[in-house]
Order: C-alpha cells, then structure tokens, then sequence
C-alpha cells in the first residue's frame, strides 16, 4: 500500500496552480486533503505522474458571507471550520447538520469541502446537500471562470462538469427563504461509515401552511446526488402532513432513485431506507418550519 | 504471611512501556544495510501460471532480488503439516494439503503468494512488484461448500479428484434410538460465513542472518516462536542453537499468527542467507487480508430431540467446514464445533459429522473461538426453538438441561482437538445461569419492561446463552525462574505474547510465591535464545500451561531460597518467612537477609560447595495437563432494533464468568471484554465476502466493519465464579476466547425477541441491518 512514484509540486498561488494545471492537465491531480485521493494512491487505483497540493493556499481557505444573505465557502476550507463556523450555522444549519455524518473527527480536520465536492463520491454528504440547497460552483482554468449549478455539476460516478486542467474555487450557498427548515439523517452501518441512504429535506411553508417550496435530495442510492423531483412535484402546494409526506417518500423511493446493491445493501433494502428516511427528515423539516 | 497476589486487580507491568511508545513491535527493528520485500500475490482465485516474466522488474534500479518458485530450486517443498488429525480418530478421510512457499503451477486463491521482491525500499519493492508480468490461465472457481462437493464442481486438486478433504464421523450415545423416543423434533440449516481476525498489528518479519557468526535472528509477529525456531532450522539446514526467533509486543495474535512457516517465514530467511543482507516485510492491511488465514465458514444440517417437557434427548449435526484452499491447521476447528455443540448440557446421544471442503479461499485456521462459536450458535439456538415449540420460558429449558454440578468430570465421547475424548473437567453451572439472570434484570425485563416498551412501539429484546471453553489443552509449556543478585527476579517461558497481561499475570504467580513486590518479576515471553521449550500461545492456554509451570518453578525456587537461608540464618525453614524481597525469622525482624544478598551467596566465586549442589536460586520446570481444561459462562443481552432501519442498539450487556482460580479479575475483565467486541464484529458487522470467482470483495477497512467503541455496549458486567480445575495445581482455567463464544447465539435470540415477527428465525451468522431486513420481509411475506 505505497503509492507508484509522482512528482510533487506545492505551489502558494491559485495562479501558479492553474499554471501548472495547463502544462501538466490529464497527468496531473490536484491534492486537496487527500483523504479521497491518498487511500486510491495508496491502492495503486490511482496513479497521477503529479500532484499538485493545494494546501499552501492559504486564499482558498474562507468562509464569508454574501451580500445576499447567503455564504461563500472557499475551495480548501477544511470540514472542521465549516462545523465550528458559526456564520454556516446561522446561514447553512443544513450544512451544519450534515457535516459531523462526514467520517470522523480526524479525517474532517483535513478533508476540504472543495475536495468533496470535486471528487463527487455518491455516497458524499456534502453534494446532496449542495444539490438541495441550490449551491452553486466557482470553476476556473487559465483565467477563465465560470459557475455551474450543483445539479448540474455531478454527472456520474465520481464524475463532474471539471475539465482535467480545471480548478473548484468556491462553493456559494444561496440566502435561505422566510419560513424555510430543513432536516438531514442518513443510515451508516457505523458512525462515520458512508451512508447506505442519505437524506437531506428542505420545506418553505407559505401563509395558508402549505408548502411552498420543497428540496429533497438522496445520497448513496445511484451515480450521483441525486434531487427527488417527482416527490417534490408530490409534496408541493400540499400541507406537510403525515400523509402527504409518506406519499412524497414513497414517490421518491420508487420513482426518483435508481440505487444500486453493494455488498453492504440490496436495491430493496435501499429504496426501503430511502423511503424511511425520506418520511423522517421531511417530517423533521415540516415541524422545524412550523415551530420556526 | 506471604502477600497474596493471585486473584488481585494488580495493575499491569507492561503498561508504562507500552503507553510510552517504549514497547518493541516488529517493526520498530531497523538495521544497517536492511532491505525490504513485498510479495507479488494472485489476483485470480484459481489460475494456471504458464509463465512468470520478472525481467522488468530486476532491472528496476533499488531492486536487489526477485525469486519465484523456479528460483527457489529444492529449496521448494510444501511446509510440514502444523496440525495432523488425531491418530485416536477412526475410520476418517483426510487429504492433506500444506501450505507452500510460493505457487509453482497453480494459484489456488485470491491472493496466493507467486513472487517476492527484494529491494532497497518498500516503495521500490512494490513497484518492482507491478512490473512482474504472470501469464495466467484462469480456471474455473469453486467458492460454496455445498456446490464444491457436487460430482460437476470444478477442483482446487486436480489429483485428488474431490474436494473433500476430510470425512469424521462421531457418536456418543444412540441418536437415533433417542430420537424414537422423542416428543419434538426440530430439524434446521444454519450457516455461519467468514470473518477475519483483523489484529491491530498485520503480520511481519524482519530477519538477519550473520554469515561470521552463522547465526539467524528473526523478529516475527508469531504466536509460536519455538515451533517456528525449530523448523526454520529444519528448513534451512541449520542446527536450533544457529536460529534465534524472537516474538516481541505484538498488536493482537487471535489465531493466525499460531501458522508457521508460512511463505514470508521461510522465503525471507532463504533469500536474507542469500544476499548476506537483513530483510523486513511488513505486512499492509490489503496484504491481510488476502494473505492472512480466516474462519467461520461451516453450513448446518442439525437435528434435536427433545422431550415435552422441554429436555433434550439427543442433538445431531452434519456440517460443511470450509478451509479454503490448503488445509494445514488440519480438523482443529471442525473438531471444537463437535465438542462444543453440547454446550453447558446434558446431551445423552449426539450424532456428529463433518465433511472439510476445499475451496478457492483463504485458507481456514483458528481465529478467537476457533470453532466453538458455531458449536454453541447451534445448540443455543435450538434451545430457543424448543422453548418456542414447547411454550417454555427460554431461561427455564436451559435451568432443565443443565449438567448438574455433581456429574463431573463429563465424558463426551467425542475426540477433541487435543486428540483425546472431550471431557469437561470441572463446573458449575446453575448459579451461573443464575447470576447472568439476575445480572440482566431478565425477570423484571420480561415481565414488567418488555410489555410497556413494545406497549410503546418499541422493538426490544433480550436473549441468555450459557457456553463452555475448552481451554489449556497440551502438550507442555515450561519456565525457569532466577532470583538475580540485586534481588529482583527474572522469569523466562516459552509462549509468545500478544497482548494477554502475560508480564503481570505470569508475575503475579511468582511473586506471591517468593515474597517480592509484582514489579520486580521481569517477564520475558517469546524469545527462544531465553527459553526453547514449549508450543505457542493458543486455544486459551498460557495461563493454565504456561501459568501452572512457572507456578511449579516458583514453588522450587522458594524451596531452594527457604533452605538456602536457612542454613544462612541458621534457622529451621518453618520459622522463615518470605516478604518484602527479604527472608527473615518470623518473631525476629531483625534476623534476615535480603534475597539479592542470598542469591549471592547460593553463588559463591571461591570456596568448596557440597557436591551436586546447583548454582543460584533457579528453577525450571514443566507443565503438562492430562487433558484441557473447561471455562463456562452465561452471557446475556438487551437489544433494540430499530424495525425500519435494522440498526441495532445493545442496551445492556452482562456476563457471569468461571475460568476457576481468577489470577488478575482486571486482567480477565479486559479478555472478555475484547472478546466480547470480536463476538459482535462477527454476529454484526465483519464478513468477509466473496463473489463467486473467489475475489474478496472487502479488503479493507472501508468495507470490511470492526465495531468501533461506539457500536459496543454501554458497558459490560461481568460476575465472576471460580470453579477450580482439578487438572492443574493452581486450579486455573483460560479466558482468551470466552468473550467471543456466545456472542452470535446470544444475539440472534435477543433480535428475535425484539422484532418479534412470526415465522423469523435467525439461523445464520453474520447478520447485518441489510439481511435482517431480507428476512424480515421474507418472514411477513411467508405470512
Ligand atoms: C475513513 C474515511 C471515511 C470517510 N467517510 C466519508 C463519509 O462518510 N462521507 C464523505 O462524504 N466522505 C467521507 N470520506 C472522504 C472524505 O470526506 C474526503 O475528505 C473527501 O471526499 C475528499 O476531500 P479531500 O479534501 O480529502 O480531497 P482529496 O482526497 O485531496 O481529493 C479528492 C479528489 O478531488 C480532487 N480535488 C480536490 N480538490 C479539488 C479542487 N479544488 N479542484 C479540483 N479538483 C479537486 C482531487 O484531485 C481528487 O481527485 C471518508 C474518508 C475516509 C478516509
């Protein structure tokens, strides 16, 4: 379990990583806090001719907040600052929910959110989250920018829109509504373990108490995260009542995932805890509206 | 009065060390020049190698050797046999099939060594490792045990036309005639899979052979350093006293760490005699998985006989045994399946057969339990289907089937691992049952809590299983005591340790029996230039073998010491008292001499001694039981469940425990209690599973679940009885696997009970939420 030879560069700037990034492209991996990419190196599943370690920049280390009343998070911002941030708490608690399922302690104090995102496991919190937030992405090569919305960003098994010259520099967490409360809970064979089914659920009540907006998104039941539009579509303009959300999670458990059966669980058992879930963080939700 | 040490919580020697990062692990031994290997393993589970091309790889600058079995010349020779079958067993096919240093025509399974790379550095040796290009012919796999035994299965050995490798059969009684007579019969399938022994330490080696001197010294991870000094010198021509094989702390054995001369063990002894240079190979945590033996792997076909009043009349099982693709540890675990599925019962008639299976698996050796989990799963089980069939309080068919404590020592009539009949030799079990009842709070649970918590939508159950131990077989383990002149005292014995308290325990015996403090005994284990008599540490046994030997010496040491002293002190011995390091006459403080000062004087420079005097205060002695010992206990669970989810909660665990005299109850407390987190591991969480071409599809961490502190129970009781063994002086029995044993019966009775659904019966080990919810739905589908 030792890694094949690489060539290792530490440069202090986004410029010169981007830099490096265009000579070296598809040879080239970018190490964030290789919690991912260090055990695949170590496995010999992966065997970039260079890495590019991120971690003497110190720019892409930040969490501030937007004008608009939501939150920029930079690239390499560990998980143990976005847990203890207390702007993510107040702007983001989804996030805030969330993290503490990621792993554990120690691997959450070098793990960056950038690098979950970018690495797109489907079994990751963080991208359903961003998925049912409604997050957006910084992306830059050479000095181009651009931004991609998170549903768009994830395309498949660990599989993203980034170019191999490419870099994630931000992640933008839109405002939340008035009236909004979300809820997440997965199932882990132990602590810490990835989930078998992650769930994270977001209602907007309107005055009448219906629902004005609903965001549910699933974890570990397909290629990617993946937003349950079809249980949305179910639950929206409707009362979040016991009823109408075990409608919503049967809809999502039957017709928005697509899971898979590993050696941990069948398809059967995950469209079962898909539903479970589903039922129990949107009825988390729905109370934590209509107390909030 | 001597102090007392035995059966005191005394805190453990080793510990400052060990705390301190001061402990010697393997490969904590670094020495000039050392190089390092990595082995090329098969990534097919059963293939043909037509040709192996290492060229690449040894021109790779930093790569000193590479050697596959070509190489290796007559050197090449299957290892002996660790285990052969009982020869008092009759009338049984056994097809032996040892361990080989490296595959010479065929891998047999995932992860078969096929080369070995020599290099400057580990990194370099891996990627050497890469650049070895095997040209396989894969072959047809067998991985199920019942499959492997149809006539059309494809074959691990080819030349033996089967892949049987062992038919017994064994019967005490007359199943049948009881089974006539029975009021109930319950007949089951049960199937426990594979799991891992996943020590904290893997494997490793680091080995040095100095050509000016001609001697070897080798630090392994064993459990048997003496075994191996001996065939190490066998193997490579070398007389014993040329061998040195030391097992320094090591980080976790549990079973296949007893394996010797295992391919790394012989080929890196080979090439460091070679190349004249030292070698280490540490095993990673992929390579143990694939390289390291395992256990479990047995299917069910069992029977019981009961009467209406819930009394078992006679019990019957034959089962598949799976060893995977060699079968050197030979019928030691099948045979502890036999001779525990009797359990802590009065089974008059018991029908017993095994058929071993070949297949293209890691090889099959005891890992913690060896065996006896499975015998205990069964008969527990059926205990709770009788109880269910007969409307009999699970708690009271046990109390009725018990061997009452006046039958003792019970004749099983079944051979047993150490070759001779099973006999239990001493127990109690009754108020064993008893204590784990009132322990666990079962009558209040049962009646009270149970009805307002399932009143409440909750899904809690409990579950109580007795068990035994074999433990402390033979052969022999031995010891030699020296008091040394600055009055502290040495203690050197055979058996390796890994992690058993053997520096406190083993301590704590001599101590009490020469008067010094428990700190001034320094244990040495498992270094074979200090003491090269003895086996291993194994199947419970070093506290019992090696514990009543160093007993035996101390005993000796004392009696020399007491008549040393008094013709020093010119005293009857009587009147000698041993206390505080110092030998003195009882009434007369002052009248005394320290024992540094007496061990002086037993070794005097200049002067004429009696003849036939021997030198110092030393002793050596050896124990050997008649036959192995037998430890009981009663464990006893309170498990939530969650009905959708199948996570499980284990509320309340507690244990009521008797391995006879108690040397250290902390010490026996920690035992169970890493036995009892092993047991969970293998009833909940740690499978290790294969698709059906033989790749493990968990070889990690990542998928391969040890509990984590958080999946245990809140805490664990455990009670204490001391039934002592009439077999050896100290009346002391093992521990080393108890906690393990009755975790699977124990828990799948307590999740029945908490699901609580019609028709779901939990016949198979390991669970997990995933096959708890499988069976759960085809338990309401059958409905
Ligand atoms: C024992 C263990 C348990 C774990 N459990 C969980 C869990 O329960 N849930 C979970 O979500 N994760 C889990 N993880 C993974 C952990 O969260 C990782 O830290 C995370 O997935 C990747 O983040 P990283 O910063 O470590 O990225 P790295 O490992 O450094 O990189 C991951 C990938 O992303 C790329 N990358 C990183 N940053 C960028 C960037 N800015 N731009 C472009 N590409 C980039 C890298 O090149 C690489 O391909 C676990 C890890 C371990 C070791």
């Amino acid at each position: 379990m030792k890694p094949a030879p690489f060539e290792y560069h530490a440069p202090a700037t986004v410029e010169q990583a981007l830099e490096l990034l265009a000579t070296h492209g598809y040879d080239a991996k970018i190490l964030a806090g290789g919690q991912s990419l260090i055990p695949t190196m170590n496995f010999r599943l992966a065997q970039p001719a260079i890495l590019i370690d991120m971690n003497n920049i110190p720019a892409l280390r930040y969490i501030e907040p937007t004008p608009a009343g939501g939150v920029r998070i930079g690239a390499m911002t560990r998980y143990q600052t976005a847990e203890r941030s207390p702007l993510i708490a107040e702007r983001a608690p989804l996030v805030a929910e969330a993290l503490p399922h990621i792993a554990h302690p120690q691997i959450r104090t070098r793990g960056t959110m950038g690098g979950a995102i970018a690495h797109a496991d489907p079994a990751a919190e963080l991208p359903a989250v961003c998925v049912a937030l409604g997050a957006r992405f910084k992306l830059r090569r050479g000095t181009q920018e651009r931004w991609i919305a998170a549903e768009d960003f994830f395309v498949g098994l660990f599989t993203t829109l980034l170019e191999p010259d490419e870099l994630l520099l931000e992640i933008e967490l839109p405002p939340l509504p008035a009236r909004s409360a979300w809820a997440f809970t997965e199932v882990a064979r132990r602590h810490g373990d990835y989930a078998l089914v992650g769930v994270a659920a977001g209602i907007t009540l309107d005055d009448a108490g219906n629902c004005a907006d609903v965001r549910l998104s699933f974890l570990s039941v397909g290629d990617r995260a993946v937003l349950a539009h079809n249980a949305i579509a179910a639950l929206k303009g409707h009362p979040p009542t016991a009823e109408t959300i075990a409608h919503a999670a049967a809809i999502a458990a039957a017709d928005d995932i697509a899971p898979n059966a590993d050696i941990h669980a069948s398809v059967d058992y995950r469209r079962h805890l898909a539903k479970t879930l589903a039922q129990r963080a949107l009825t988390q939700a729905a109370e934590r509206a209509s107390a909030g | 009065m001597t102090a007392k040490y035995v059966g005191q919580p005394v805190k453990r020697n080793e510990d400052p060390r060990l705390l301190t990062g001061q402990a010697l692990f393997v490969d904590d031994v670094h020495l000039p020049d050392m190089l390092h290997a990595a082995f090329l393993r098969s990534d097919y589970a059963h293939a043909r190698i037509l040709s192996i091309d290492t060229t690449a790889a040894k021109e790779m600058p930093g790569v000193v050797a590479v050697y596959t079995a070509e190489d290796l010349g007559d050197f090449w020779q299957p290892s002996p046999m660790i285990v052969q079958p009982p020869p008092t067993l009759e009338d049984i096919v056994f097809n032996p099939r040892p361990q080989i240093p490296l595959a010479k025509d065929m891998v047999r399974h995932i992860g078969d060594p096929v080369a070995v790379v020599i290099a400057e550095s580990r990194y370099i040796a891996e990627d050497a490792a890469e650049q070895i290009w095997v040209d396989y012919e894969p072959l047809e796999v067998v991985t199920d045990i019942e499959k492997a035994l149809e006539p059309d299965s494809p074959l691990v050995y080819e030349d033996l036309g089967t892949n049987l490798a062992s038919h017994v059969r064994q019967e005490k009684g007359n199943y049948a005639a009881a089974a006539k007579k029975a009021d109930l019969i319950i007949k089951r399938r049960m199937v426990i899979d594979r799991g891992a022994a996943a020590a904290m330490e893997n494997r490793g080696i680091v080995v040095d052979w100095d050509a000016k001197t001609q001697h070897m010294t080798m630090w392994n991870t064993t459990q048997a350093p003496i075994p191996i000094r001996n065939g190490l010198a066998a193997t490579l021509g070398l007389s014993e006293h040329q061998v040195r094989v030391i097992a320094p702390f090591v980080g976790g054995g549990f079973g296949p760490k007893i394996m010797l001369l295992q391919p790394e063990e012989v080929l890196l002894p080979w090439a460091a005699m070679r190349l004249c240079r030292p070698i280490k190979w540490i095993e990673d945590r992929r390579e143990n998985f694939l390289g390291t033996t395992q256990e479990r792997g047995q299917i069910h076909a069992v029977e019981a006989a009961f009467s209406k009043d819930g009394k078992i009349l006679g019990l019957k099982d034959i089962f598949l045994h799976d060893t995977g693709a060699y079968n050197p540890y030979g019928l030691t675990i099948p045979l502890n399946t036999q001779t525990h599925s009797m359990g802590v019962y009065d089974v008059p008639n018991f029908y017993t057969e095994f058929k071993v299976v070949f297949t293209n698996k890691m090889i099959v050796t005891p890992v913690r339990g060896a065996g006896r989990p499975q015998g205990i799963f069964l008969v527990e089980r059926m205990m709770d289907l009788a109880a269910k069939e007969l409307g009999i309080d699970p708690v009271e068919i046990r109390r009725r089937n018990l061997i009452p404590a006046d039958a003792f020592p019970v004749h099983h009539s079944i051979i047993g691992q150490d070759f001779i009949e099973a006999i239990y030799d001493s127990g109690n079990f009754q108020p064993l049952v008893e204590k784990a009842r009132l322990l666990i709070g079962y009558d209040k649970f049962v009646t009270e809590e149970q009805p307002k918590l399932r009143a409440a939508g909750k899904h809690i159950g409990i579950g109580l299983a007795p068990f035994v131990e074999s433990t402390g077989v033979g052969p022999y383990e031995g010891a030699r005591i020296t008091v040394e002149s600055s009055g502290k005292v040495n203690l050197v014995t055979g058996v390796g340790t890994q992690g058993q308290s053997h520096f406190t325990s083993f301590a704590q015996i001599a101590a009490e029996q020469l008067g010094v403090a428990v700190q001034d005994v320094e244990v040495t284990t498992g270094d074979t230039d200090q003491f090269h008599w003895g086996t291993g540490t194994f199947a419970s046994r070093g506290a019992v073998v090696a514990g009543n030997a160093i007993f035996a010496a101390a005993k000796r040491v004392r009696a020399k010491i007491l008549a040393k002293a008094s013709e020093v002190l010119d005293a009857p011995e009587e009147e000698l008292e041993l206390k505080d390091g110092a030998i003195r006459i009882a009434d007369i403080p002052e009248k005394s001499i320290s024992l540094g000062e007496l061990a002086m004087l037993a070794n005097p420079l200049r002067g004429a001694v009696e003849p036939g005097t021997e030198p110092g205060l030393e002793a050596t002695e050896y124990f050997g039981p008649k036959y192995g010992t037998t430890a009981s206990g009663v464990a006893a669970m309170i498990v939530e469940v969650d009905p959708d989810t199948m996570l499980i909660d284990i509320k309340k665990f507690v244990i009521a425990h008797d391995c006879g005299t108690v040397i250290n109850p902390m010490v026996v407390d920690g035992q169970i209690h890493g036995g009892v987190s092993m047991g969970i591991g293998h009833s909940f969480y740690e499978q290790l599973i294969y698709d059906e071409n033989g790749q493990l599809l968990n070889a990690s961490f990542m998928d391969y679940l040890v509990p984590r502190s958080t999946d245990m129970p809140p805490s664990i009781e455990i009670a204490h009885q001391e039934t002592k063994s009439p077999l050896n002086p100290m009346g002391s029995k093992g521990v080393g696997e108890a906690g393990a044993i009755p975790i699977p019966a124990v828990l799948a009775q307590a999740l029945e009970n908490a699901l609580n659904i019609d028709g779901l019966e939990l016949l198979e080990m390991p669970l997990s939420p995933g096959r708890l919810f499988e069976l759960a739905q085809a338990a309401k589908n059958r409905d």
